[in-house]
């Protein structure tokens, strides 16, 4: 699955395991949310990084007890039109503070990149080969954002006020 | 005339497959060359819903050329001339049944 | 006006070349129908039963001269001459080649207008009363609110994939021009006892399928938290709205299946959990957005001048200024309403000659300003009522001063079967036969304010079920068929019309109006007992014996 991580093309480290599958020995794995909340003590010992899958029809409220605890979360878009991970994204990062990997999977296509990096997400696993390449010049697409997200991003009103600041500063 | 997007396949009668052309938005009809044309009486007429569900797969797989492709009924004349089979097809192939405010 | 500065002209334009980009991929195939039909939605751009509808934002029904201007020539190089005039206050052209769009975006991007976000499961133009800004008693101009949730709303990176549309609309009014009671979120500006600005908060209405009134969620909501607490509203839903059936999708669905209780409470948890929020609006920034609306600078001018006295005698000025003209919070100037509902034409329309004389009238007489209102008509806000004979005169020659403005002509109606894939029946043949059943402007004047509402499916976009009288289309039996409402309301005191009985057919509805107002006449108490009010006193049942009598 071809994958762009913190802005580049990557190699993805992480292995999803699928429910039932043996554990590999080590390495980072990705597992579903249902196989987490049952093993989660096992897991959680094991050598190597660990993600969680959580749907998008359930409250993050769940996982944020183990969030510091996590190398990734991936959520999921079953198709692009299901909004729903956006907000889980926003509340994962702005709300509980979590710095660890933010995945988008599912759906993932190159129009709704720039929503998704001011989501929250980190790591996108991009259906098609074509959108992973175009990712640098559709990142870069937007330069004006209207309304705060934690991206850090400055609002159009906040620029207009600094703009304002200077010019009241620069004429005293 | 409801929104034939909403319906299951069922032939009443003889049926046609139309959609809209992707670039410009024009009426089309499916023809028996794989092919589309602005004219209705060069649409491909099926009669059962397994001809209906074939012209149909192979409309909706030139998602580069149309869009929106569905089966509509037709009347066909004595003169075995293709009519428009309800209002809506009537419609899409004659225009709007108001003068346009500004004369083509 | 609000006056677009570098910054929004640049997302504008950063948006019309994602566009084009997107156009491009989907016509060389890069992009399936699938992946690009929400996106060309979100540019306002939906298939119809002949070509594809352009759906351009006029947000809360502002416009220069020189947008009008732009609009007209959208119409004639991309389109064939005419506009249509919505219930949201947005234009429609009903022609556009996909291929062109992108260019007709970059035409319109020059003078800041822009079509995002007028289709699609995201936020939707916030509209207003097209009087905001000039009607005596308002409160303060909503539009500042308006474009401030504008702003607040466009291309939100958490909110562009809704369960489902989702539609504001706000009013600074005692009486609701806006219609505020029938969207996902009502805002009713007023102050509170300290005298600060804030905002009844109403959720959950909306038309369609399943047709529900709004219910306030919080009766005072400060201005400064505005943003954040429509940002928990979106939140809410987003989450927590039905994505498996597009029909109980909105959030009135959700509002109606948790109980409003529940639904406050939720929304005021997510709220607190917002804490302190970026989304606070300080004094500051909202002085920054009011300073960039700019108003007449108007003259002090007599309450009677000399023009009017003069012109009094003229019996077809006089019924047109006592239809069309409307008190202005400011003494010697009016509020002008150009009437799109000429006897015989497609409510709503105007040919883009007519746009550009507006605007050339709007330069001459109202301070280049044209407002758009959800009944379909425009409005000249700012009209000294010395010209009022003058600007008369030339409206009345390019078929702009149809004195129906509130009565029973002027009907609001969606395109319907004759233009949209959706529909089940025509609607405008209908309002056109309407218009001239009741031609006569003493008929119309005697009959009173009467509000026909057509929509030609059950999506509802004329309005119907808010209509004094509401016209449904259905279909039965593959002929059109139309379902009549009456005592149906849209403004402070809304309300859903009720069925008056079967469905008639196509030929019969005009003469079904005509049996339903006469019944009307014949049963008002006083002369000037309006229709709606007849109805509310007396039920649906004296007229569904009048009008099933012989049927």
């Amino acid at each position: 699955m071809p994958l762009v991580k913190n802005g580049k093309i990557a190699t993805d480290i992480f292995v999803h395991v699928p429910d039932g599958a043996e554990l590999p020995g080590d390495g980072a794995i990705l597992v579903s949310a249902a196989r987490f909340l049952e093993d989660r003590e096992a897991l959680l010992r094991r050598p190597g990084n660990l993600g969680v899958i959580w749907p998008n029809n359930r409250d993050v409220d769940d996982l944020v007890p183990w969030l510091d605890r996590l190398a990734a979360v991936a959520l999921v878009f079953p198709t692009f039109r299901d909004g729903r991970a956006y907000s889980q994204a926003r509340l994962l990062r702005e709300r509980h503070g979590y710095e660890g990997e933010l995945r988008a999977t599912g759906q993932v296509l190159r129009d709704q990149f720039v929503f998704m990096l001011r989501a929250g997400f980190d790591t996108l696993e991009a259906k098609k080969q074509s959108d992973v390449e175009a990712f640098a010049v559709t990142a870069k697409r937007y330069s004006v954002f209207y309304q705060p997200t934690g991206d850090g991003r400055l609002t159009a009103l906040n620029r207009r006020l600094q703009q304002r600041h200077s010019e009241s500063a620069a004429s005293e | 005339m409801t929104s034939p997007l909403e319906q299951k396949i069922r032939i009443t009668g003889p049926s046609i497959v139309t959609a809209n052309r992707t670039f410009d938005g024009a009426v089309i009809y499916r023809n028996a060359s794989q092919g589309w044309s602005t004219e209705l009486a060069e649409a491909a007429i099926v009669r059962t819903v397994a001809e209906a569900r074939a012209l149909l797969a192979e409309s909706v797989a030139d998602d580069i050329g149309a869009v929106g492709a569905y089966i509509a009924p037709v009347d066909i004349n004595d003169g075995g001339a293709i009519k428009p089979g309800n209002l809506r097809e009537l419609i899409r192939l004659r225009g709007v049944t108001i003068e346009l405010p500004v004369p083509a | 006006m609000y006056a677009y500065d570098e910054l929004d002209r640049t997302l504008i334009n950063e948006r019309v070349e994602e566009f084009r980009d997107q156009v491009k991929r989907r016509l060389s195939g890069e992009l399936t129908e699938d992946e690009f039909k929400m996106l060309r939605l979100q540019n306002g751009v939906y298939l119809q039963l002949h070509a594809y509808m352009f759906r351009v934002a006029i947000p809360y029904g502002t416009l220069s001269s020189q947008q009008l201007r732009r609009l007209a020539h959208v119409a004639r190089r991309y389109d064939r001459g005419y506009g249509h005039f919505t219930t949201r206050q947005n234009i429609q052209f009903n022609w556009i080649k996909l291929a062109e769009l992108p260019d007709a975006l970059a035409d319109l991007a020059e003078v800041g207008i822009h079509a995002m976000q007028t289709s699609g499961n995201n936020t939707r133009n916030v509209t207003s009363d097209q009087w905001a800004g000039v009607a005596p008693g308002e409160i303060e101009d909503p539009r500042i609110w308006s474009e401030l949730l504008r702003q607040y709303t466009t291309l939100h990176p958490e909110f562009s994939f809704l369960p489902r549309k989702f539609k504001f609309a706000i009013t600074a009014s005692a009486h609701d021009r806006a219609a505020i009671k029938i969207h996902d979120i009502g805002l009713r500006l007023h102050k509170n006892a300290q005298g600060e600005t804030g905002f009844e908060v109403l959720v959950g209405g909306g038309l369609g399928r399943t047709p529900f009134i709004a219910k306030t969620i919080k009766p005072f909501v400060h201005g400064r938290d505005l943003l954040s607490y429509v940002e928990a509203i979106l939140r809410v839903y987003n989450q927590y709205g039905r994505r498996d059936n597009i029909y109980k999708a909105r959030i009135k669905i959700l509002v109606h299946e948790l109980g409003i209780e529940k639904f406050a409470a939720e929304v005021e948890e997510e709220w607190r959990a917002m804490g302190d929020s970026a989304l606070t609006l300080d004094d500051a920034v909202i002085e920054e957005v009011r300073s960039r609306f700019s108003y007449p600078i108007y003259e002090k001018l007599p309450h009677m001048p000399e023009e009017l006295k003069k012109a009094a005698h003229d019996g077809v000025f006089e019924r047109w200024r006592r239809n069309s003209v409307f008190t202005h919070k400011v003494q010697g100037y009016a509020i002008v309403t150009l009437s799109l509902k000429p006897v015989g034409g497609p409510p709503g329309d105007a040919t883009a000659d007519q746009m550009d004389a507006v605007a050339d009238l709007a330069d001459k007489y109202s301070f280049g300003e044209i407002r758009v209102g959800h009944e379909q008509n425009l409005a000249l806000p700012h009209v000294a009522k010395r010209d009022l004979p003058a600007l008369f005169k030339a409206l009345d020659r390019i078929g702009l001063a149809t004195p129906n403005v509130n009565l029973i002509s002027d009907i609001i109606a969606c395109p319907g079967l004759d233009y949209c894939s959706l529909a089940n029946a025509r609607s405008i043949p209908i309002a056109q036969e309407l218009t001239r059943r009741f031609a006569s402007p003493e008929t119309a004047e005697l009959i009173g304010r009467l509000h026909i509402n057509i929509s030609g499916c059950i999506n509802a976009c004329g309005h119907h079920h808010v209509g004094h009288i509401g016209i449904l289309g259905v279909e039965k039996n593959a002929e059109e068929f139309y379902q009549i409402t009456i005592g149906g309301r849209a403004d402070e005191n809304a309300e859903l019309g009720v069925l008056i009985g079967p469905a008639v057919p196509f030929g019969e509805v005009a003469d079904v109006i005509e049996d339903i107002v006469e019944a009307y006449l014949a049963l008002r108490e006083r002369p000037d007992e309006l229709f709606v009010d007849t109805v509310k006193r007396l039920g649906v049942e004296p007229f569904r014996e009048r009008v099933y009598a012989t049927r």
